[in-house]
């Protein structure tokens, strides 16, 4: 049976679909605050070096950034689901190990590519298995993958490092699409607007945001949580297969220290992207942005000649500060 | 008799509101004052100024007579002000003793906690409110009603003068509310000051000596409960008379809708079946913890049975999943608001939707403008107020975030509507307009499932009542046999008057 | 009350066993000195994971303490190098550390960010200020004093000092957390926020102490790190963190704050040593062992999960027979 769903018995009163929406909240968004950053950035990194407003050296500063990138755009969504990964650099290692092994036995380019991205997806659905299946809290379930899946590239490699990737593999970390424009930089834009299509425009990402506001009124709701969430851990271990095929193919080597750390800088992009660390709020853009303010960072300091090391400090700085100051400043 | 404490000219704004102007309360020793007035009246809020939680923005506190300022929770606390309730002590992984002496232990000549010193103070204390509780016990394993004798314990040890007590019965039995207010008459012997929050008036007439009333944040008026009559009381709280509080409807049921046979649970419930029909409204009454809500959530797909059958419209239905029970046309609308209820840091017009995805999309992406048409359609049918649709629903008066809740159902066109206990903590106004949307629903052809601890609301709403008792099904009682007696009899397992 | 109810009693038996395992084979393993270097190289472990239970109890996390670590350590060379003395050094490294958590203690109190974006931001931030200091050159063995290299190693009854560091801060640390106000308030605070405030406590300063006293702990730990290995550099305990609370979820202490004891956290220390030290023994490659700890903490967390999960109200009267 339906009910009566004309509206001409309606009784209660007219209640407009959206408030004024003023300019001065435009304004003070995450996303416009990230834009002046970038700006301010930018204007200050091509005056002090003469080499930044370069269009290859620009190009060059994408790598920085788009390999991680990839990964936070899938993160972003696990975050604002209210759970995190913390074992995606190390399903690179296990990824790029297993596309060494593919090499290894002699596998061409598609078969070593296929590898990578299969190898993400199994260790995204064993820690998707983990949280949603047995409903461990993902921080520390990830901790755990995060030793297990680099202890077993360790396994495989102790001390050795695979070499000699086929020539064509080059393509997808070093490769161009068209002038300066790298394959690794199209990736990301694309992904960029899947995942943006996918977050702010699909049933799924309002499941997403509906989960990380309130997980038991979304399941009351009937909306399938424990499957949103197996999804999004499939999605990062996917995301870092693709980037360990990416960054396999730039550095055309694997070693099981490979790339080590990236688990914060991912967590520290999407924070800065302007993504709630409790989960329930973010934007794709923000963390677009957050990706390229931390790519002109890096880009600039290493034109300065200044070490990678102070580079974190800025990045660490601007991660508080970001954070703090709309905090301290709504207090007054 | 002078009053311990008074409160004189409180005022309290948060932004947009003013939640507290110029309010006056005072508390007499030995004596019970019961604080009176609908949800959003300010009750809430002049606990959290006596105890030192919100400092107000105007008015005086005199504590014998001498004004004093209670600038954090501490300070109040060692002024001799204690609340009891929900959010009281309630530390899971400490021990009862613990739980009695945090921030006050005794210590040895070191410095350090006397723990046997705490034990035996402990209890000596839960022995002279007559529990018997054991120090050591993880405060995790005990009942809702044993947590109340530790609060209680508490506010002793504190040696408190003046004691809140919060709704303290909301979640209690029967026997325990008895055990409750033996506790008060021990308190208001040894000369504390009680001020005591109920929504009950048979509690406050029977255990009250003086009223308050509160509205909309403002003093209404006070005496002693001999001078008052639960009409005076009520029309004091709403500002009107309330005379017609149940719609009037017709009983005009059709077809079996759903049918539910030989339906068990491991632990929580036992062969309970029932059937419901087109248009009716079937009540379920029993006393808190019977296991109602526990079938319900069943039939919603939250927890899974262990055996037994349901049937929508002669077929049967297994429901695994809440997904699968909307999509059989059952729809829940939770007890507990603010957790089950509505997605808040959502907007308004998102909570609706949430359910129907399906039908605002194609292939997954949303229709942004039969979203907000959808939403517009069901929260004006409701009568919502809000500033608009995107506005974010926890910013809502409990009422409004109960009609998002019912919208979000209806939009999904359901067969059975559950509700839980649909009309708890929300204010008088809201409840009759619930009530009125409920009637209507039924008189639509919707089979409407009313759980209600409300004995007034259930006779006045239901076409036939069940029930519940530890878990089972005890009577069905409809027609002539609907009076609050068989009720109360039958949900406290007595036999039926003879 | 049955002995396998206690999540403690559950890992020694497992340490125990695993032990046994291992000497059957290999009987030397369980030889005194073998023990005592267990013990003594799972010290750092054990005198972080103090720091890190009282920061988890109150519902927060502290990923800055191996960078704390580096920092204080590197302060110590230095300062050891420039003539100071020991004394004065060990009071620097607690003062120090102290200071370094108060940092954190104060952006999660004041300023109200949530603990892990904090310590993700000050550890690099800490081991930028290494490099700042150093120009990333090491100080190596030779740069070092001997009475600065001598302490940690210094045997008192046939244990190092570094172990005796240890098992004092394990007994201080037990002591104040059971039986000290400001103990009781970590568990407070992390079991029931609301509650707390209601009990007068004030959650954001008890967070911060536990920060500062994670922070305190983790100089102590810089200056006894440096001082063994005689070396210092930026990468020093590179990733330690991350063990830490592994050691720490294995000694089940409840990520979601309120409910674990120091002597998990140490157990949690003790078992990883356990692993570290028995793999080249029983001759299985060292490789193995990032893998065996991940594994562990994955066995460890679903374990606490199982046993934690809440169980229905029973409110059927057979069910509760």
């Amino acid at each position: 049976m339906t009910l009566n769903n004309s509206t001409g018995d309606v009784t209660g009163r007219i209640i407009p679909d959206r408030m004024r929406s003023s300019f001065a909240r435009v304004l003070r968004s995450w996303e416009t605050i990230l834009i002046v950053v970038a700006i301010l950035i930018f204007v200050t990194n091509s005056f002090l070096s003469p080499y930044f407003l370069n269009a290859w050296n620009l190009s060059d500063a994408t790598f920085n950034f788009t390999e991680k990138a990839l990964i936070a755009f899938a993160m972003a969504m696990l975050i604002i689901a209210g759970e995190i990964d913390l074992s995606v650099a190390s399903i690179i290692a296990l990824a790029s190990t297993a596309m060494g092994l593919a090499m290894t036995a002699g596998a061409g380019v598609p078969v070593i590519v296929l590898t990578g991205i299969v190898t993400g997806l199994v260790c995204g659905v064993v820690n998707g298995a983990l949280v949603a299946g047995l409903g461990l809290p993902s921080i520390v379930v990830t901790i755990g993958t995060m030793s297990l899946f680099r202890g077993l590239a360790f396994i495989i490699l102790g001390d050795q490092a695979f070499n000699g990737y086929p020539k064509d593999l080059a393509f997808f970390g070093q490769g161009y699409v068209w002038w300066v424009i790298s394959f690794e930089l199209v990736l990301f834009a694309i992904c960029a607007v899947i995942y943006w299509a996918l977050l702010h425009r699909t049933t799924f990402g309002r499941a997403v945001y509906a989960i990380g506001n309130n997980a038991t009124a979304a399941q009351f709701s009937g909306i399938r949580v424990d499957r949103v969430r197996f999804l999004l851990f499939l999605l990062t271990g996917l995301m870092s297969g693709i980037a360990a095929v990416c960054l396999t193919s730039r550095l055309g080597s694997t070693r099981p220290s490979i790339a080590t750390g990236w688990e914060l800088e991912i967590v520290t992009m999407v924070v800065l992207g302007g993504v709630s660390i409790l989960g329930g709020s973010g934007s794709i853009p923000g963390v677009v942005l957050a990706a390229v303010i931390m790519g002109l960072v890096t880009f600039g300091f290493g034109l300065l000649n200044v070490p990678g090391i102070v580079m974190s400090i800025f990045l660490g700085l601007l991660l508080i500060t970001v954070i703090a100051l709309p905090r301290l400043l709504q207090r007054k | 008799m002078k009053p311990v404490l008074c409160l004189r000219g409180i005022s309290k704004s948060f932004p947009g509101v003013k939640a507290l102007s110029g309010v006056d309360l005072d508390l007499y020793p030995g004596e019970v004052t019961a604080l009176i007035g609908e949800n959003g009246a300010g009750k809430s809020t002049i606990v959290k100024v006596l105890t030192g939680i919100y400092q107000p923005d105007e008015g005086t506190i005199e504590f014998d007579g001498q004004p004093v300022r209670f600038p954090s929770a501490d300070a109040a606390a060692k002024a001799g002000v204690t609340a009891i309730h929900q959010e009281t002590v309630l530390f899971d992984d400490l021990s009862v003793a613990e739980n009695i002496w945090l921030g006050h232990a005794p210590r040895t000549r070191w410095g350090l906690i006397d723990r046997m010193e705490m034990r035996k103070a402990a209890a000596r204390l839960l022995e002279s409110i007559g529990a018997t509780l054991n120090p050591d016990a993880r405060l995790g394993d005990l009942g809702i009603a044993s947590r109340h004798m530790v609060a209680i314990a508490r506010a002793l040890s504190i040696e408190a003068r003046v004691v809140v007590l919060d709704e303290p019965t909301a979640a209690l039995s029967h026997q325990e509310i008895h055990e409750l207010y033996e506790l008060v008459e021990k308190l208001k012997a040894q000369g504390k000051a009680i001020l005591f929050i109920s929504h009950k008036f048979d509690e406050i007439f029977r255990i009250a000596d003086r009223y308050t009333v509160f509205r909309d944040g403002q003093f209404v008026g006070s005496g002693k409960m001999t001078d008052v009559t639960e009409g005076q009381l009520v029309q004091m709280m709403v500002g009107r008379s309330v005379d017609q509080i149940f719609p009037a409807r017709t009983r005009q049921t059709g077809e079996p809708v759903l049918t539910v046979a030989g339906y068990s649970h491991p632990t929580e419930f036992a062969d309970i079946g029932f059937t419901l029909h087109r248009g009716e409204i079937l009540g379920f009454y029993g006393l808190v913890g019977a296991g109602r809500s526990e079938v319900m959530q069943a039939l919603f797909g939250i927890t899974k049975p262990s055996k037994g059958a349901v049937r929508i419209e002669g077929q049967i239905r297994v429901i695994r999943s809440t997904t699968e029970a909307v999509a059989a046309g059952i729809v829940y609308v939770p007890e507990d608001r603010g957790r089950q209820g509505t997605v808040k840091g959502l907007p308004i017009f998102q909570n609706v939707t949430l359910p129907s995805l399906g039908a605002v999309s194609r292939g997954g992406f949303l229709r942004m403008s039969e979203e907000f048409a959808l939403a517009r359609s069901y929260t004006q049918r409701l009568d919502l107020r809000a500033a608009a649709l995107d506005q974010d629903v926890g910013l809502l008066s409990g009422g409004n975030q109960q009609k998002v809740v019912i919208a979000k159902w209806l939009a999904t066109k359901p067969r059975v509507i559950i509700l839980d206990e649909p009309t708890k903590g929300i204010d008088i106004g809201s409840k009759a307009a619930v009530h009125a949307f409920m009637a209507e629903l039924a008189a639509q052809g919707l089979a409407v499932i009313m759980v209600s601890s409300e004995i007034p609301e259930v006779l006045g709403m239901s076409d036939r009542v069940i029930v519940m008792r530890e878990g089972r099904i005890v009577d069905e009682v409809e027609g002539d046999r609907m009076t609050p007696e068989t009720l109360v009899r039958a949900a406290a397992g007595l036999a039926a008057a003879a | 009350m049955n002995i396998f109810k206690h999540r403690e009693a559950l890992l020694a038996l497992a340490i125990l066993a695993s032990l046994g395992l291992i000497a059957s084979r290999f009987p030397a393993f369980i030889q005194p000195a073998s023990l005592a270097n267990v013990i003594n190289d799972s010290a750092p472990l054990m005198i972080l994971g103090i720091g890190q239970v009282i920061v988890i109890l109150t519902k927060c996390i502290d990923l800055s303490v191996a960078a704390n670590l580096a920092l204080t350590g590197m302060i110590a060379a230095l300062m050891n190098g420039a003539g100071v003395p020991l004394p004065l050094i060990l009071a620097a490294v607690v003062v120090i550390g102290a200071a370094l958590g108060a940092v954190n203690g104060v952006l999660v109190w004041k300023v109200g960010i949530p603990s892990i974006v904090v310590t993700l931001g000050t550890m690099t931030i800490y081991r930028g200020i290494i490099f700042l200091l150093t120009d990333g050159k090491w100080v190596n063995a030779h740069e070092m004093t001997d009475g600065f290299k001598a302490l940690p190693r210094l045997a008192i009854l046939g244990l190092p000092v570094m172990s005796w560091v240890a098992v004092v801060l394990i007994a201080v640390f037990a002591l104040v957390l059971t039986r000290t106000a400001l103990g009781r308030a970590f568990y407070a605070v992390g079991g029931n926020p609301h509650a707390a405030v209601y009990a007068g406590l004030n959650v954001g300063r008890t967070q911060f102490w536990a920060f500062v006293i994670s922070g305190a702990l983790a100089g102590v730990t810089g200056y006894l790190w440096v001082a063994r290995y005689a070396v210092a550099y930026v990468d020093i305990a590179g990733g330690f963190e991350l063990d830490v609370v592994a050691a720490c979820v294995i000694g089940g202490i409840a990520i979601a704050g309120g409910a674990g004891t120091i002597w998990g956290a140490v157990l949690g220390a003790l078992f990883l040593g356990v692993i570290k030290n028995a793999l080249p023994v029983v001759d299985i490659s060292p490789f193995w062992q990032m893998a065996i700890s991940g594994s562990a903490i994955i066995l460890a967390v679903a374990f606490n999960t199982a046993k934690s999960r809440p169980k229905g109200r029973l409110i059927l009267r057979e069910a509760t027979e």
